[in-house]
């Protein structure tokens, strides 16, 4: 049960972002950055297959990742409150985006260590495609941070604002502990040290300043979330929510 | 003879020759100003076309048909962008081209003022509405212009993925419920006529086409590549098992081809002139993309120049 | 404000060829140049290797001096190997 759930909060906190960076397309700030936006979906959304296969061949019930995806609510999801946050301009995108980068990459270095072997081989394939999110989103963030009045302004604002969600990365919950213990999941206190050098770097290059931690915004990884996913939901999940059991 | 007609008649001797004009080659005026003008058209119609389809993307069924649809879509941006790219070789910014787009002075297919209410839409505009653009595509591979040519070529080699999914959509709801059949009857209905009008009014009342053809511009005639359209699709709509909405749809063994009803070309024109169905949220959308990332664009070009200041 | 600088791409398909002219794009620094063809020329694992250049940057011939420039090495024909003509039994030469 906690291996399910533990691959449920990394496919849940896949899908939901490809889902929100899906949003961009046709909308992007310039063409070519519209394309790498996309570029960024697409891994997120093929992550996220990747992962509810193997959480249906978990349950072994016959279950298509669809079905994990499109017939599960609001309190099954398992994402981070981080990547349910609406895009609200490019500045929080890449916040968003940089924050998260900044986790996965040290984070699937470790599981793809993994005993288990294929989240290990999961890890493996996506590591190389955060490698290069987190390139972006650096550059992006340190041209943002450093650009104009205007633009220091936006980033600094949204790292503000995302800052309270970033504190659900490393506060495991107990499928994490226990998949911990088994040698499945990576150990977040780790990940902690480095993630804090990619920020404090990048941060100080952009003149980004770090805010204080005081409190911090949890509940997602247990199906608590803000009220940003339902509507999520009900977006991406309604043509199979009117018409159940088609295929498409 | 003045130098001016010498200089004509050997760029047309060159075109006779079918020989390719490259950027920097001297060309006719108007040659210019007609490749631009198609060309950014060509542009702004793969930009605002994301538009319709990109409406569906937080909402495909499934995760498949959603990075489907993604990589379409963003395809999409991808030909827009190498249309822009050979449109500058000629001499004009990619934000000029962009400005007259949002100012209504440049025109883009009128196909895509029309909305996207259902997911069958997906489907009919991947079969129809990128089978249109393929037969009109594949015929500008052999334009004159050199670099509008190979963006055609790197294009149609891109697309033909475009046309199989948008089938694949519409043969899985035919083969689904009633209502899914519906979903793809309904859409074939609102999409069928409007994909006819894509290749544009009829060549007698086509005033450019002439001239174009000359400069192998173009290489066929709009009824010509419309026709060539209808006779490819009839068969594929046969397959599907959903019908035409067009009574005067029959096959003409002595033409050995179709003949069709007539466009209802009031209606086409009325579009053209920013009367469809989303003409307005359309260029807004676009406009509202372009003003909400001048910041962005600001902001990066402000740190490049801090940066090369650094080092210098 | 002015817009992002125009940038050419050439893309080196495989190991073993040249790169080769696939189109441009705009850019506000070589690095996004870079990480844009990338994401815009090579969405189909079309390369191994992409060098940018500011399209400014590039020196061309100029059209109206082609025959200047090249007709000269019309005649030359003996630069070619076909022009040598050798007995058949001559193989690999």
């Amino acid at each position: 049960m906690s291996l399910k759930n533990y691959t449920l909060f990394l496919a849940d906190t896949s899908l939901i972002l490809g889902q929100r960076l899906g949003e961009w397309c046709g909308h992007g700030p310039v063409l070519e950055q519209d394309i790498a936006l996309t570029n960024i979906a697409l891994d997120y959304v093929g992550r996220a297959r990747l992962l509810y296969q193997y959480v249906s061949e978990l349950d072994a019930n016959g279950k298509s990742e669809d079905n994990y995806a499109m017939m599960r609510e609001e309190r099954e999801f398992k994402n981070l409150l981080l990547v349910e946050h609406p895009n609200i301009d490019f500045g929080f995108t890449v916040a968003r985006q940089f924050l998260i980068d900044a986790f996965f990459v040290p984070y699937l270095e470790e599981l793809s260590k993994s005993k288990n072997e294929r989240l290990s081989h999961i890890a493996d394939k996506a590591l190389k495609e955060s490698q290069y999110h987190l390139r972006w989103s650096s550059e992006w963030m340190i041209r943002l941070g450093d650009g104009t009045e205007e633009s220091h302004k936006r980033i600094q604002s949204a790292v503000n604002s995302l800052w309270e969600f970033s504190g659900e990365l490393f506060s495991p919950v107990p499928y994490e502990k226990e998949m911990l213990l088994e040698g499945i999941a990576p150990d977040v206190e780790n990940i902690l040290t480095r993630w804090n050098q990619s920020v404090n770097s990048v941060f100080s290059e952009a003149t980004i300043i770090k805010p204080k931690d005081s409190w911090f915004q949890k509940g997602g990884k247990e199906g608590v979330h803000t009220e940003h996913l339902g509507y999520i939901l009900s977006d991406m999940q309604y043509l199979q929510r009117t018409y159940p059991g088609q295929d498409w | 003879m003045m130098d001016r007609e010498l200089k004509n008649l050997e760029f047309q001797s060159r075109i006779d020759r079918d020989e390719k004009i490259e950027a920097k080659d001297w060309m006719p005026e108007e040659y210019r100003k007609t490749l631009i003008r198609q060309i950014g058209q060509h542009a702004h119609s793969e930009i605002v076309g994301m538009l319709p389809e990109g409406n569906w993307i937080t909402r495909a069924p499934s995760l498949r048909r959603k990075a489907i649809l993604l990589s379409k879509v963003q395809d999409e941006a991808g030909h827009g962008l190498y249309l822009y790219s050979a449109a500058e070789t000629l001499g004009i910014e990619r934000d000029t081209m962009i400005e007259e787009l949002h100012s209504g002075k440049a025109k883009y297919s009128s196909i895509f003022n029309y909305p996207t209410i259902s997911w069958a839409d997906m489907g009919a505009i991947g079969w129809l509405v990128d089978g249109a653009a393929i037969v009109n595509q594949v015929a500008l591979c052999r334009t004159s212009y050199g670099p509008y040519s190979r963006s055609m070529v790197k294009i149609c080699k891109e697309e033909s993925f475009h046309q199989r999914q948008g089938f694949e959509i519409m043969l899985q709801l035919c083969k689904g419920s009633s209502e899914q059949k519906a979903m793809a009857q309904d859409a074939l209905n609102r999409w069928w006529w409007p994909s006819l009008m894509m290749f544009g009014p009829s060549d007698k009342d086509s005033p450019n086409t002439a001239q174009s053809m000359a400069w192998r511009v173009k290489r066929f005639t709009n009824d010509e590549l419309r026709q060539k359209f209808v006779d490819m699709t009839v068969p594929q709509a046969e397959i599907l098992g959903i019908t035409i909405p067009d009574e005067k749809l029959k096959w003409n063994d002595e033409k050995g081809q179709y003949d069709f009803g007539e466009i209802n070309w009031e209606e086409f024109y009325s579009v053209v002139k920013g009367n469809g169905p989303c003409n307005k949220q359309r260029i807004h959308a676009r406009k509202k993309a372009h003003e909400e990332g001048q910041w962005v664009r600001d902001a990066a070009l402000a740190h490049a120049e801090k940066r090369s200041k650094k080092i210098a | 404000m002015k817009n992002w600088p125009l940038y050419e791409v050439f893309i080196r398909s495989k190991n073993g060829l040249d790169h080769k002219h696939v189109g441009s794009l705009h850019a506000s620094d070589p690095q996004m140049a870079i990480e844009n063809a990338r994401d815009v020329y090579s969405r189909r694992m079309e390369g191994v290797s992409i060098w940018v250049v500011e399209s400014i940057h590039i020196t061309a011939s100029d059209p109206k001096e082609t025959s200047a420039f090249f007709e000269p090495a019309e005649d030359k024909v003996y630069r070619h190997p076909t022009f040598y003509n050798l007995p058949d039994e001559l193989e690999h030469m």
